[in-house]
């Protein structure tokens, strides 16, 4: 059923480190394979050909990544270029970086030399999150064995470009895969992101100009430069283009990470890769399609939806990153989503006030609703906070946080009303003002 | 925002041993001159890991004058960040994912072995002194959910009788080894024949 991807298409060979991550083992794979030609064809040649890729950045908002890289200034002026890779993965229910970092290191350090060239960056660092000190030690070993083979450093490659990688662990804040936010964390201060303009293209790490990528878009480029931005585009769908990596958790039977062309039907992922939902696919509830950030999808739009950023946001949801966190039957999704806002009012970074606030409201609300302690004011006051929030945040970390309970609100109010009681708590008239922790007083 | 105590009973002093003095010249370089106050975070990780895994506020003294930075601003970064313990672990730390993807395939079997075997609470150190444990949000392993992290070290694909061997081997000082314990391969589907048969090609 369903189209599968061919396997001489799949861009990540060593998924699962079947076939070793040293150096010397990717070199077999085609790694580092003409990469002297490739930076010889210029800049332009470069960018140019990741356009026709139409490849989208792979952290979560897709962006047109050669169009970005066009964004940096053509020429370096009393200003350093940088380039910052984003390895803070830290989205619930992703893990496909982690994979990238640990088996497949070259393609990204290689990534990085050609997009470091590319932008103009003759420095670049990469932010793992500090959770993932093993795949951290794990990258620094394959950059030390590109230095040793000269593949980065003065001259890298042969092409004549100067290229430095240092590694930079963050420690444990969610908000730091926001861009500005990481920026913040490399000059050493807390996690809390800017507000943009300037962007970092611009006005970046330093105030110079910086451009921020994902893990997973870097490390593409080189294969894409090597075969073709047109072969790129011929796979997946239009404006929807190539492979993506897809990490299938939660109820299925067996959860696993896997790369397969963009676009493919959300069924076919779960039901040939992730052995099905616990239960069969009549027992599925709903879909969290994107990373906890994304709206859910209810089994009926998961039955003919395919995964790509264009058909997901038109089904009011989005591909973000691609963490596909499957919710079966047997469970509370309210539970579930409560679980979620939790994990929201935790990363908030404090800085705005309608997310710091917002965020415990939201969880507060939903706890009690899970409980069938809310009445449907309460509900219609949760409806209202997302509203409060989204869009009046510095960063998407308010959408983030927001949009996963409109999600539960739109497909899932009448699961809510049924449990939440019409009565409110209080009966009898209080002096008490209004409170969201009211469920805290004396029934 | 990590909600974080600072431990009542502070060291007076704190200073980088030898070892750690080379590897902090070392990070500087990383960074542009101009620009020291980057390698607080590192600094940071340094002293805790020379500081029996948790950071006293000498030692943000201590890196605030080597970074010239007001402390201020060293207190900022370690209360703000949630890896940076402020008070005293056990000399085993275990980490328990608890956010959806793990909740939904049981990560709350796994806190119920760590009560059950470690202590009642949260941050409190086991009776015979050697590990204590905490519930985090999402630790990014998540199809190899549930999950728990011991140290650096990430334990995968666990129900609550691995759970309870794992926290037991902790307990008698001598830890099993990291990695999924349903024997599959990193974060491959099992059982799985489409996968593994185009493999070498």
């Amino acid at each position: 059923m369903g189209k599968m991807i061919k396997e001489e298409n799949k861009i990540f060979k060593n998924l699962y480190n079947n076939l070793g991550w040293e150096l010397k083992d990717s070199i077999k794979r085609g790694d580092w394979k003409d990469t002297k030609k490739i930076i010889s064809k210029g800049r332009d040649w470069i960018i140019n050909e990741i356009k026709i890729s139409e490849l989208r950045g792979r952290g979560g908002a897709g962006f047109s990544t050669g169009l970005k890289w066009s964004f940096a200034p053509k020429k370096t002026y009393d200003r350093p270029h940088y380039l910052v890779i984003n390895a803070d993965e830290s989205e619930p229910g992703t893990c496909k970086d982690r994979d990238i970092l640990r088996f497949e290191p070259q393609k990204l350090i290689e990534g990085c030399l050609i997009a470091g060239y590319a932008v103009n960056a003759n420095k670049c660092y990469i932010y793992i999150r500090g959770e993932y000190y093993k795949e951290g030690q794990r990258l620094q070993s394959a950059i030390d064995q590109a230095y040793e083979r000269n593949l980065i450093g003065k001259n890298a490659a042969g092409s004549g470009w100067d290229f430095d990688i240092f590694i930079h662990y963050g420690a444990g804040a969610y908000i730091c895969g926001e861009e500005t936010a990481l920026l913040e964390s490399i000059e050493g201060n807390k996690g809390q992101p800017r507000l943009k303009p300037p962007f970092p293209a611009l006005v970046g790490l330093y105030g110079c100009p910086t451009i921020v990528n994902n893990v997973e878009t870097v490390a593409v480029v080189p294969t894409i430069l090597r075969r073709g931005g047109k072969w790129f585009s011929s796979i997946g769908k239009p404006k929807n283009t190539g492979t993506k990596i897809f990490c299938i958790s939660g109820n299925v039977n067996s959860p696993c990470n896997v790369e397969e062309e963009m676009g493919i039907p959300l069924k076919t992922l779960i039901e040939e890769y992730a052995g099905g939902v616990i239960g069969g696919w009549e027992n599925l509830q709903a879909v969290i399609p994107g990373g906890s950030s994304m709206p859910l999808l209810p089994k009926k739009i998961c039955d003919t939806i395919t995964m790509d950023f264009d058909s997901l946001i038109k089904n009011k949801s989005g591909l973000g990153t691609a963490g596909i966190i499957v919710i079966n039957k047997d469970q509370d999704i309210i539970k579930c989503m409560a679980r979620i806002a939790r994990f929201y009012k935790h990363e908030s970074c404090g800085q705005c006030t309608p997310c710091r606030e917002g965020s415990g409201w939201m969880w507060r609300i939903l706890n009690r609703a899970e409980k069938g302690d809310a009445t449907r004011s309460d509900i219609n006051l949760l409806a209202d906070v997302t509203k409060q929030i989204e869009g009046h945040t510095i960063c998407a970390f308010g959408e983030g946080s927001a949009w996963p309970v409109q999600g539960l609100l739109r497909h899932f109010r009448k699961e809510i009303d049924k449990r939440c009681s019409d009565d409110p708590l209080i009966k009898k008239k209080s002096s008490n003002p209004y409170l969201v922790d009211q469920h805290l007083l004396e029934k | 925002m990590s909600i974080k105590k600072i431990h009542t009973d502070q060291p007076k002093e704190f200073c980088f041993n030898d070892e750690n003095k080379i590897l902090a010249k070392e990070i500087l370089k990383k960074y542009p001159k101009e620009n020291k106050k980057s390698a607080v975070m590192p600094y940071l990780y340094l002293a805790q890991k020379q500081n029996d895994n948790w950071i006293p506020l000498a030692a943000m003294k201590y890196i605030a004058k080597e970074l010239s930075m007001p402390y201020i601003r060293v207190y900022e970064v370690a209360t703000f960040y949630s890896m940076y313990n402020l008070a005293p672990v056990g000399k085993y730390f275990v980490q328990v994912c608890t956010t959806s993807p793990c909740m939904l395939r049981g990560a709350n079997q796994i806190v119920d072995s760590c009560k059950k075997k470690i202590s009642e609470l949260e941050n409190e150190i086991s009776k015979n002194g050697n590990c204590s444990w905490v519930e985090v949000e999402c630790l990014g392993a998540c199809v190899n959910a549930p999950m728990m992290q011991i140290n650096s070290d990430y334990y995968e694909d666990l129900n609550s009788e691995s759970a309870n061997k794992i926290i037991d081997s902790l307990l008698q000082d001598k830890p099993l080894k990291p990695g999924s314990y349903r024997g599959r391969l990193n974060s491959s589907p099992e059982n799985n024949k489409t996968i593994y048969s185009g493999k070498n090609d």
